[in-house]
């Protein structure tokens, strides 16, 4: 695995970059998952993977011993830490009504008919990677190479809850109404963040997703 | 027990110290702006520091609907006085600074989200933004009325552990310092600190708050940083960050993140505030010049 960095990030936090483009085995939502097993003395504050680092923070002063634990982690993540996140994730699979405004621009750009852009997009067993952005909005990978594509030029002020959209290597559902600028391609009606419920969102660091058309 | 919100000339927004550890479901902390003011008013009357109160930007009358003690810290600081039912209290526009915060003895009793009251304006989670005609139900979250204090400072409020899990380096009894016509930022380095070609521009000149800050971020206008080459064509995939992040957009002006920080964000964070920074350039209003000076290891 390529070594990863321990960057600054403050005085009460560290950002960890785990893939230095090298293509090692363990992602960041491998070692978040580690640090939250190895993390027995409830040091770490939040702990947030993203497409290629982890963001740590932790209460003033325990900078020092932070360091030291992510350093034993990421030792520990060269033997079966890989894929950790990964076999902890359970499988959604959310239906989905492929009506979506950008169905035929995506279609376009990519050379395929629409029905194969559904297929493609229904084909793969996707894992959430990380959520940012917005709050439940989990970033999948694994999306067909002949589907990626980049995001609209000017986002839409408002992207309804539900929407199922692309844009660059990953597919991601809306989980609440916001602004957005990916290309979407239907609609879900399935409910994937509520707070009532504990967890708030089934897709965290990961869960597996697949995509049904319906209707 | 509840207070009535007679007239608001402004923005008025139930904040206590936000909810942390939800950032890996896209949920930042949120909280007050100024976390030491915050703890101020709540020290003033007895609460613990966390309590739910109002962060005032502009003016507002509240109104008592039984006996409650309320104080005031930030902007503009008031010791505890107690309303008696029908008494109302005018929080002013301040002379200096930008936002003060209304501490009630027992916390507003606003529904909770993820176990804050904190209004997340980036989001939409928490409490609405609070209205003239609003009434608050007051809690009985009960603190030490030992820290009730004149507005002197005095109080036992470094008893409760105050400043210990947010890094504030905040003075409980003293609030937060005013910005006079130059405010310094302290800043630690950023993860991403290479990304600017020339960093000393950052120290060496003076920049200006703009007008369209808020809670999510502040905008500054002043010097632009070039940035330096950086592999995958100036790209840099989202990342995880922090209340406080130095941010350096294509423009080259820099944003500073606030309360309503975005979780992860896609352009180099160069430097990052120390809490008592964050809590200063809360009370920066548009205009204000400001300066950044270098702390920790660079």
């Amino acid at each position: 695995m390529s070594p990863a960095r321990i960057l600054p990030c403050g005085p009460t936090a560290l950002l960890v970059e785990v893939d230095r483009g090298g293509g090692q085995r363990a992602t960041p939502a491998d070692l978040a998952v580690a640090l939250h097993e190895r993390d027995g003395a409830g040091l770490l504050g939040d702990v947030v993977p993203a497409a290629r680092t982890v963001l740590v923070t932790f209460a003033p002063g325990a900078g020092g011993v932070v360091r030291r634990l992510i350093g034993e982690t990421l030792a520990g993540l060269d033997g079966d830490g890989a894929g950790a996140a990964r076999a902890a994730g359970a499988l959604v699979t959310i239906p989905v009504r492929y009506d979506g405004p950008d169905l035929a621009e995506v279609a376009r750009r990519s050379g395929l008919t629409a029905a194969e852009v559904v297929s493609r997009h229904c084909a793969p067993t996707y894992v959430a990677e990380f959520i940012g952005f917005a709050p439940g909005f989990a970033y999948l990978g694994g999306l067909d190479p002949a589907l990626r594509l980049p995001r609209l030029e000017s986002p839409r002020t408002r992207v309804p809850a539900g929407a199922v959209g692309i844009a660059g290597d990953y597919t991601a559902v809306y989980p609440r109404p916001s602004p957005g600028g990916w290309l979407l391609l239907g609609t879900t009606t399935m409910t994937l963040f509520d707070l009532a419920e504990d967890p708030p969102t089934p897709l965290r660091a990961g869960a597996r997703v697949r995509f049904e058309a319906i209707g | 027990m509840s207070l009535r919100i007679e007239h608001l000339g402004g923005r008025a927004l139930c904040e206590d110290l936000g909810r942390p550890g939800h950032a890996h479901l896209g949920i930042t902390g949120s909280g007050a702006a100024d976390r030491a003011s915050l703890r101020r008013a709540n020290a003033l009357v007895g609460n613990r520091p966390g309590a739910a109160g109002i962060e005032i930007v502009g003016t507002l009358e509240v109104r008592a609907e039984a006996g409650v003690m309320i104080a005031l810290a930030g902007a503009q600081t008031r010791a505890a006085t107690v309303l008696a039912a029908g008494e109302r209290m005018s929080v002013p526009f301040p002379q200096r600074g930008l936002r003060t915060y209304l501490a009630v003895r027992g916390g507003l009793a606003t529904a909770r989200t993820l176990g804050s009251a904190a209004t997340d304006t980036l989001s939409g989670l928490g409490p609405a933004p609070l209205r003239a005609g609003d009434v608050l139900a007051i809690g009985r979250d009960l603190g030490d009325l030992r820290t009730v204090g004149d507005g002197s400072g005095a109080g036992d409020g470094a008893g409760d552990g105050a400043g210990a899990t947010d890094g504030a380096g905040d003075d409980t009894a003293g609030g937060t310092p005013l910005p006079g016509p130059l405010l310094m930022l302290s800043v630690h380095p950023g993860p991403r600190a290479d990304w600017a070609e020339d960093l000393g521009v950052l120290f060496a000149g003076e920049y200006r708050v703009g007008e369209e800050s808020d809670r999510v971020g502040t905008r500054l206008a002043g010097a632009p940083l070039a940035r330096a080459r950086a592999g995958d064509a100036g790209e840099l995939p989202s990342e995880g960050l922090v209340r406080g992040s130095v941010q350096l957009p294509p423009s080259g002006l820099p944003v500073i993140f606030g309360a309503d920080h975005p979780v992860t964000g896609g352009y180099p964070v160069i430097a990052v505030l120390t809490g008592a920074a964050a809590d200063a350039l809360a009370q920066a209003r548009p205009g204000q010049a400001v300066r950044f000076r270098r702390t920790g290891a660079w």
